[in-house]
């Protein structure tokens, strides 16, 4: 479809409910140009949202594919293929924006300009980092990314996640599986614990006498009593959590010997997962966003760089403060931070923002659990509106359990649907 | 099932214009988010061309807690009533196709 056109295919209208409601400047002469970094669920979203408000936007994404990590645990524990995370970019290319197949290796924000891996430059009045994850390789001895072949973390969806899947379908009768879980803060809180919920419903059902270690960095996590309430009712024989105050911490690992180290034990395991700590994509740090969290700090209402101007970050790559690291965030953030880019572009001022994180978690097939929350800026971050959100009750009989679990398939249909069309 | 999604031809021609009448369109604080869950073929619906009194109504009973809910009561406390009848009056002037 051409730029400005009138007349919208049915799937970008059907994707593009949000992006339609974005308002288009007024700005006379050359329409401002934006470029998007990243076509996961924020740059994805941003990009066709500045698209539908009369932009100029170049979407920058080095990948032919995405592949979501949301929903990619039923894919670890066989429930579904990695077909059903796979999503392709042919419908973004009809709304109006430019893809470029292209890998940001620099940004110069005196300039205004991104350079692609083949040395094209693109020149942006703003420029919005939608870059994801690293995981860091240098947190955990013994993990790199060759150890990752041995131990997948599956933390970027992919090669990865069917790794791991393969290597659980594959383990013995009374096998080990280690799950590890990082220190806050990472991709996705709740994940590791659907992940390990999945895994151990995996366990129970196909190789009940194997069993499932989860070591975690920290003591506490998020749906933690809808978690673990559900362990001990599901699977009790099956499931051992080792918080950090029980030695959880993971010191060092050995992949050869897939050797899994903690401060006071060290365990055997035919399956290793370890999710080691991440930081922002490298392309943040790059451009001078990422602080020495690694992570990016932002304007809690134009999701702008507080260390470069003109820059903005969305999704997992920014600090946002009360507001998880999750898909639903990243595609939340994305339209404020689109709308926000458009009124700053033509000179109004950016209204206050409301945001909304919903996140189901799959504890098994059939048992759904979720966390809400609603947020707005608070003392420069984003905060919690006090009294909304919050965690599905604790006493919530099978049938909401079953109703939770398909309103979380439901909204991931929905929601790659509106960043993917 | 309602019709499924707003008419963006007449929206862009809503919008397009002057800067006033573009802010004067921008989606009320919170409403943008709802389409992460609210659209085509979704179990939660569609909001765009439902009435006004429609989704008002069904966040203050959300909120109070007089309409069973698996989460929209924790979402619905996010918003006052006047928030609400905003996002509520932003939807319903979406025509549904």
């Amino acid at each position: 479809m051409p730029r400005g056109s009138s007349a919208p295919t049915r799937r970008a209208l059907i994707g593009g409910a949000a992006a339609a409601a974005l308002a288009r400047p007024a700005i006379g002469g050359t329409p401002p140009r934006v470029v998007v970094v990243g076509a996961g669920f924020g740059g994805a979203t941003a990009a066709r949202c500045l698209a539908a408000g009369g932009i100029d936007v170049t979407l920058v994404e080095a990948s032919e594919r995405y592949i979501a990590c949301t929903g990619s645990n039923a894919v670890v524990a066989g429930l579904r293929g990695i077909e059903a995370q796979t999503f392709g970019y042919e419908a973004l290319g009809r709304t109006g924006l430019r893809l470029v197949r292209a890998t940001a290796s620099a940004v110069d924000p005196a300039a205004r300009r991104v350079t692609l891996g083949d040395g094209t430059a693109l020149a942006y009045d703003r420029l919005i980092l939608s870059p994801g994850i690293e995981l860091r390789f240098d947190a955990v001895p013994g993990y790199d990314a060759r150890a990752a072949e041995a131990m997948p973390h599956a933390w970027k969806a992919g090669a990865q996640t069917v790794l791991l899947a393969r290597q659980l379908a594959a383990i013995p009768e009374g096998g080990t599986v280690v799950l590890s879980a990082p220190a806050n803060p990472y991709r996705c809180p709740p994940g590791p614990y659907e992940r390990a919920s999945l895994i151990a419903h995996f366990l129970k059902t196909r190789k009940p006498r194997a069993k499932l270690i989860l070591l975690d960095a920290k003591d506490t996590f998020s749906k933690q009593k809808l978690f673990e309430t559900a362990w001990a009712k599901l699977y009790p024989d099956v499931l051992e959590y080792v918080p950090l105050a029980a030695g959880g911490q993971v010191s060092e690992v050995d992949p050869a010997a897939m050797v899994v180290r903690t401060d006071f034990a060290e365990v055997k395991a035919d399956v290793a997962c370890i999710i080691p700590p991440q930081r922002a994509g490298a392309i943040a740090a790059q451009a001078g966003c990422a602080d020495r969290s690694g992570w990016c700090p932002i304007d809690p209402a134009t999701f702008e760089s507080r260390l470069v101007p003109g820059i903005h970050v969305i999704g997992d790559a920014a600090i946002a403060g009360a507001m998880p690291k999750s898909a639903f965030s990243a595609n939340a953030q994305a339209k404020v931070c689109a709308q926000a880019v458009i009124d700053l572009l033509a000179g109004r001022e950016p209204e206050d923002p409301r945001l909304i994180n919903t996140c189901w978690s799959l504890v098994a097939p059939g048992y759904g659990i979720s966390i809400a929350g609603v947020f707005r800026p608070h003392d420069g971050l984003l905060a919690d509106v006090p009294g909304a959100g919050g965690v599905s009750p604790l006493d919530a009989p099978d049938a909401v359990r079953a109703q939770e679990a398909a309103y979380g398939e439901s909204w991931y249909r929905t929601i790659t649907r509106d960043v993917f069309g | 099932m309602r019709a499924p999604h707003p008419a963006l031809a007449l929206l862009v021609a809503l919008v397009w214009g002057t800067g006033a009448r573009a802010a004067e369109t921008r989606p009320p604080p919170g409403a943008s988010a709802c389409t992460g869950c609210h659209a085509e073929g979704s179990a939660m619906g569609v909001l765009a061309g439902r009435s006004a009194d429609e989704i008002a109504g069904a966040l203050d009973a959300f909120r109070s807690g007089a309409r069973p809910a698996t989460l929209m009561n924790r979402i619905a406390k996010g918003f006052d009533a006047q928030e609400s009848r905003a996002i509520a009056a932003w939807f319903a002037a979406q025509a549904p196709r």
